[in-house]
């Protein structure tokens, strides 16, 4: 058993409160006793009741509880919860008024009025009390929920940011980069550029929902450009994006790490290198997008790799976050060796 | 005095910047060749026959180690001294943290005149010291051949070396020819050798034959070091299972195992292993 002695005894002091708080109403209701004495017997009432609720709920097979936020124990579910309640309130009624009785020695004659009142009181203020317990319970729990949702969108975010800024690619531009400033300076300010603008959309687009497909195809001729420095003459590419499509919204970089797969699995490992294609096309209500590559093709024993892996997964997220079951990602073979990946998603018309 | 090299390197721009940054590093150093892939590496090195070469690790068909390996056996010796061998690394790859924990020397992309200086200077004492012939050609040999095992060792190892674990008593393998649905224990000491083929290893005991999918190399690091010799770059063998060595005419080594019929060959990277006592 798990028992958090800090929340018992800050439990405890709010009970103690309550008690405080009942007992005015009490001592309203039997002025003859004097409000001390109301307040004693609304200890011992309240105390047995919150004894039975506070310890009783550990008695809860965990599995039918509330998963609590601080990691204790928490509330028990559904009916459990309800039966709790009133058996700590009966136990609180039948208890705690002979204890009252017993410790301020009142012989005091109670009219079967007396009696319902004071059930009814007891079964209010138990309520109430275990309502708010509950309650505060709850949103400390709600409040534990939105901060590990929050941990995970971050998280989610940065995972992207690292698929399309991996440091490899980063580094290996830089590298080229440098050596075309010596080599070659006005394609070095112009790749620079490029990088620029790559740059922008990437650490912009881990906050944007969306941006066109006009503005998609653009960033990836960025990608595809720097990559041709890299790879020089074995990486061609065409980008084929129809004009009655450029509107088309989609979330930013969503067909780059199917670029960066084609070129990392189709181009990179062969020596003659191959050509990357990128094309938009409408089927009626659908909307299709596919990454082709004339390279090795999809090894059908081969294990999916780390990044490529990652980055196919994350594409189907990014998909199913926007358009659900609708949007599909699918990997073909192509018979000439090399490989297709093709989104498609509904679009309006 | 010149000197020739040959450069194999897939990004076009980083082999053109370290041509242009050798050229002020070693001017006397002509660089008569500059492949792209490793296949073109061995073809055109053992064409041209340089003196130094700078191979870098990640290149597409064959690797920079692969090409290494490969041209070590290839090379013909009696024509010209094996080449000094220099190996080209992007910052990221592991390999750069084994070569600077074995204080071996690469060159690191992209290029820094500094640092080519020091593996400049270096590599001009180490072929100078050749041409003056003071060292008998068989010692050269071997020396420049421990040299390349060494650098083959750290750059391939380099990542399997960081999941060494205890050595394996067992190969998990299915037999050769089965559909895979049953998984033999093959006990270690049963194993006379260890065959690369295609994507597969093959594993032979004395009678059988079984196959595994781990690569030599991730292989390597589980087994008992004293136990198993690479010989080649595709063969492992279990020393106690080696009967006899012949040399043929040519000075190429190869291996008998008990109870197989087929001869073993024996890399020149690896024939140290077996000079007569």
């Amino acid at each position: 058993m798990n028992i958090g002695w800090t929340s018992v005894a800050r439990h405890y002091l709010q009970v103690v409160a309550f008690c405080f708080v009942v007992a005015v109403v009490t001592h309203l209701i039997w002025p003859s006793k004097g409000y001390f004495v109301q307040v004693g017997y609304a200890l011992s009432v309240g105390t047995i009741t919150w004894l039975v609720i506070e310890f009783g709920r550990h008695l809860v097979d965990e599995k039918h509880c509330h998963h609590a936020g601080d990691g204790g124990h928490g509330w028990p579910r559904g009916w459990r919860g309800l039966l709790l309640t009133a058996l700590g309130i009966a136990c609180g009624f039948m208890l705690g008024d002979p204890l009252g009785d017993l410790l301020f020695s009142f012989d005091t004659v109670s009219t079967p009025r007396d009696n319902r009142l004071s059930l009814a009181i007891t079964v209010i203020a138990g309520g109430i009390a275990t309502f708010y317990f509950h309650a505060r319970g709850k949103a400390a729990n709600m409040l534990a929920k939105i901060r590990a949702a929050e941990r995970d969108a971050s998280e989610a975010k940065l995972k992207l940011l690292e698929t399309q800024l991996e440091p490899h690619m980063l580094f290996n531009t830089l590298a080229n980069l440098r050596a075309l400033i010596t080599l070659d300076p006005p394609r070095a300010v112009t790749m620079l550029d490029r990088l620029n603008s790559y740059l922008r959309v990437t650490l912009a687009g881990s906050r944007a929902l969306s941006h066109p497909l006009s503005a998609e195809f653009d960033r990836l001729g960025d990608y595809l450009e720097l990559m041709a420095v890299r790879l020089g003459p074995r990486l061609r590419y065409t980008l084929d994006l129809p004009a009655p499509l450029r509107d088309v919204q989609v979330p930013p970089l969503l067909l780059q790490p199917l670029v960066e797969n084609a070129i990392r699995h189709g181009i990179e490992p062969q020596v003659q290198g191959g050509e990357i294609t990128v094309r938009a096309r409408r089927d009626g209500a659908r909307l299709t997008l596919d990454v082709c590559d004339t390279g090795a093709g999809i090894d059908p024993d081969s294990r999916p790799s780390e990044g490529g892996g990652f980055g196919l997964q994350q594409v189907k997220e990014r998909l199913a976050t926007v358009h659900g079951d609708e949007g599909v990602l699918r990997l073909t073979r192509l018979h000439d060796g090399g490989c297709c990946a093709s989104i498609s998603f509904p679009v309006a018309s | 005095m010149k000197h020739n090299a040959l450069i194999a390197e897939d990004e076009p721009l980083l082999a053109q910047a370290l041509q242009a940054e050798l050229a002020l590093a070693w001017p006397e150093l002509e660089v008569v060749a500059s492949v792209g892939d490793g296949r073109s590496a061995v073809r055109e090195a053992l064409r041209l026959l340089p003196q130094v070469l700078f191979l870098d690790i990640r290149m597409p068909g064959l690797d920079g180690l692969a090409a290494a390996t490969e041209l070590a056996d290839a090379w013909p010796t009696d024509d010209a001294p094996l080449p000094q061998l220099v190996f080209v690394t992007a910052y990221d790859e592991y390999a750069t943290r084994a070569f600077d924990a074995q204080a071996i020397d690469y060159i690191l992309k992209p290029v820094q005149a500094e640092r080519l200086a020091r593996t400049v200077a270096r590599l001009k004492k180490a072929v100078a010291m050749r041409r003056s012939a003071a060292v008998p050609g068989e010692d050269i040999l071997a020396s420049t051949l421990a040299q390349w095992r060494r650098l083959l060792s750290v750059a391939g190892g380099a990542d399997a070396a960081l999941e060494s674990a205890a050595p394996l008593k067992f190969i998990a393998a299915s037999e050769a020819g089965s559909s895979g649905a049953t998984v033999h224990m093959v006990p270690i000491d049963d194993v006379q050798y260890f065959e690369a083929a295609d994507k597969y290893v093959r594993v032979l005991t004395a009678t059988r034959e079984y196959l595994i999918r781990t690569p030599i190399k991730q292989l390597m690091p589980q087994l008992d070091a004293s136990n198993f010799w690479q010989v080649h770059r595709a063969v492992v063998v279990r020393s106690d299972a080696i009967e006899s060595v012949h040399r043929d005419d040519g000075g190429k080594l190869s291996l008998a195992l008990h109870g197989r019929r087929e001869s073993i060959p024996v890399s020149r990277l690896y024939a140290h292993l077996f000079r007569a006592m």
